[in-house]
């Protein structure tokens, strides 16, 4: 018995998603490969349109019929590119489970908040109809619902958003799932209720031992919830790595061009917010080389020619640029800057 | 919810009295004296104001309006100019092939279009799909008075299952009135069943692509479940308006169709009431079809409030 690799919960390899859109199919995602262990957490970090959410997803096995998946995605080995929607209906809500966006339409609104908690106690557990519902009530008491013995027969609508995200939140570990997808679960909140869901988020993931994935267009969400983050442009993932070194180095002018683009407090007045110029590419048109060439302050001709390797840069550290020398020695210190 | 049902209450009165002002109104306008009618054009002018007079016509409008309203109230409806018999008794007999007929036209419409739309929905953009609404596309286009003598054609002429028209009525049987109304009613309701199935797969349609769907999903709902248990209660909102409104077509749709079949129904009373200017016939018979369509879609939405738990707080 030598040393034993402990297998990953989930390993997705060389993922990509091909959607039919408007425009004509457009590769939203390609060559996304990464690794999670049980009780890991990951950010993915990224525009609109990056292909964050096609990511999480082809995880859920939720694209639309028209999608075209390549490469694999293994849960404990077991292979669930292409799995039957069946087989899929298995996991999803039982074994992995999502946190979407918009808590205000997530729900649906013809029915008690208490029959949607249970739903996946029912279906996936067996449950009964009272144990559910019992169940339902001590999942939305620890959601930090108030009163939800008396208010587990209420709808939507009457609820906050706050208080509805919970209500998802309650709805998505109810069967105890081993990886948790979270899409910017707090971006249609406001910002004093942000921090509220997040710390709730964050108990639950370590008070459960779960995975989980976190998606988020912001930096400073990513910096304090997850141990490891991938940044990710025009469908690639453009630089990875564990979230402090990462954060300490950052290796891709477009992760260094997000990181300057944020808000900062105490900035003086009138300052005018740093950019990155030019716009997100169509995903439908993409060129050859870099995804993010049009837009690099450091772009050369090579770059254009084919899309650049992985780049080794530090402790599990890597980036998808091949003028990182320039990057980072122009970048030391960032996190000063 | 009673404050709802109150307010929905007080609108169906309010709707009942602009009704019966409009119908009166209009129907007083039209030219032609019913006395001078009923006796002939070569009777004397005598006569004829002595018919008027009989017949209370000479009464100023307000005054007969009312007289008519109390009646309504009483249900003394007075007496057919033409037949001399108490009005609501003939309307009466023919409730009893106009209802049913109505009820079976609906019934056939809510079930077509239902499976229709519903169908067509869940395989959107499929063979299917684009079939289905092709035949609802032509099921629009169609005349109902031209179907009816298609299916006469078909069924009563050509393979002699059903009779071309007339009522048998109940005493033999029910089975036997059902079986006259069935050409009359899917005549009726085709055309409806069309347009209602185009509604049904649109509203399904669009909550299909409500975030709670994907939620469902999430949860580890299959395509089916989620449809049946999520997206339908939905999608009845748009579905129940129509329903409603579709109702009133259909009662109308009755006066072409009841003459097609020969049938002694309410809408061949309203067609020979018109022909033989028996105004107090068709006036009763229009109150009762505006009454009728009135209540339907007071229903409709009390209904709303039991299928849309939101609406018994915003109110409509």
């Amino acid at each position: 018995m030598g040393e034993q690799r402990v297998m990953p919960l989930i390993e997705v390899e060389n993922l990509g998603v091909r959607l039919n859109t408007s425009r004509g199919p457009a590769q939203a995602v390609r060559g996304v490969s990464f690794a999670l262990k049980r009780g890991e957490t990951l950010g993915l970090v990224g525009e609109s349109g990056c292909g964050k959410s096609v990511t999480a997803m082809s995880l859920m096995g939720l694209l639309p019929d028209s999608a075209v998946v390549s490469g694999s995605i293994k849960l404990d080995g077991n292979e669930l590119a292409r799995l039957p929607d069946a087989d899929y209906c298995r996991l999803r809500g039982n074994r992995i489970s999502m946190i979407f966006q918009e808590p205000m339409t997530a729900l649906n609104p013809m029915h008690t908040i208490g029959h949607q908690v249970a739903e996946p106690l029912r279906r996936h557990k067996k449950h009964s109809a009272a144990q559910a519902r019992k169940e339902a009530i001590a999942l939305l008491d620890r959601v930090g619902l108030p009163d939800p013995a008396r208010r587990v027969d209420a709808y939507p609508h009457q609820f906050s958003g706050g208080q509805r995200q919970r209500i998802t939140i309650a709805m998505a570990l109810a069967c105890e799932p081993d990886l948790l997808i979270a899409d910017e679960p707090t971006t249609a909140l406001d910002v004093t209720i942000q921090g509220q869901i997040l710390d709730l988020i964050a108990d639950l993931v370590e008070e459960r031992g779960m995975s989980m994935i976190l998606i988020s267009h912001d930096l400073g969400v990513i910096a304090e919830n997850v141990q490891r983050m991938m940044v990710m442009y025009g469908g690639t993932v453009v630089e990875s790595g564990p979230t402090d070194e990462v954060f300490r180095r950052m290796g891709h002018p477009y992760t260094q061009g997000l990181f300057r683009a944020r808000p900062k407090l105490g900035a003086r007045k009138g300052t005018r917010l740093k950019t990155i110029s030019g716009t997100v590419p169509e995903l439908a048109d993409l060129a050859a080389g870099c995804t993010f060439s049009d837009r690099c302050p450091l772009v050369i001709d090579q770059c254009r020619a084919a899309l650049p390797p992985m780049v080794d840069v530090g402790p599990g550290h890597v980036v998808r640029c091949i003028r990182t020398d320039v990057s980072m020695a122009e970048n030391v210190g960032a996190l000063s800057a | 919810m009673s404050v709802f049902v109150l307010r929905r209450l007080l609108t169906l009165l309010a709707t009942l009295v602009g009704a019966s002002l409009i119908i009166f109104l209009v129907l007083d306008a039209l030219p032609g004296n019913a006395a001078q009618m009923l006796m002939g054009a070569d009777a004397s002018a005598d006569a004829v104001r002595a018919l008027t007079v009989k017949l209370g016509l000479d009464q100023p409008l307000a005054v007969r309006y009312l007289q008519w309203i109390k009646g309504l109230l009483v249900g003394d409806l007075g007496n057919s100019y033409v037949y001399g018999t108490p009005v609501a008794s003939l309307i009466a007999e023919r409730l009893v092939l106009t209802i049913p007929l109505a009820i079976m036209a609906m019934t056939i419409t809510v079930t077509l279009a239902l499976s229709a739309g519903i169908y067509t929905a869940a395989n959107h953009n499929k063979l299917g799909d684009v079939g289905v609404m092709s035949l609802t596309q032509v099921g629009i286009a169609l005349p109902n008075f031209w179907f009816a003598i298609l299916l006469v054609l078909l069924f009563a002429v050509r393979l002699q299952w059903l009779s071309a028209g007339g009522f048998s009525g109940w005493e033999d049987g029910i089975w036997l009135g059902v079986k006259s109304l069935l050409l009359p009613a899917i005549s009726l309701a085709v055309v409806q069943a069309a347009i209602l199935a185009r509604v049904t797969r649109s509203a399904v349609l669009e909550v299909l692509r409500e975030d709670f769907v994907r939620t469902a999903r999430a949860k580890g709902l299959g395509k089916r479940e989620v449809l049946w248990s999520h997206v339908l209660r939905n999608a009845m909102i748009p579905v129940m308006t129509v329903m409603g409104l579709q109702f009133a077509n259909l009662l109308a749709g009755t006066i072409v169709i009841e003459n097609v079949f020969y049938l002694p129904g309410l809408g061949r009373l309203i067609f020979q009431s018109i022909a033989n200017r028996d105004l107090i016939v068709v006036r009763n018979c229009v109150m009762l079809l505006a009454t009728m369509v009135v209540i339907v879609n007071f229903v409709v939405d009390v209904l709303y409030a039991f299928i849309d738990p939101r609406i018994k707080v915003h109110d409509l």
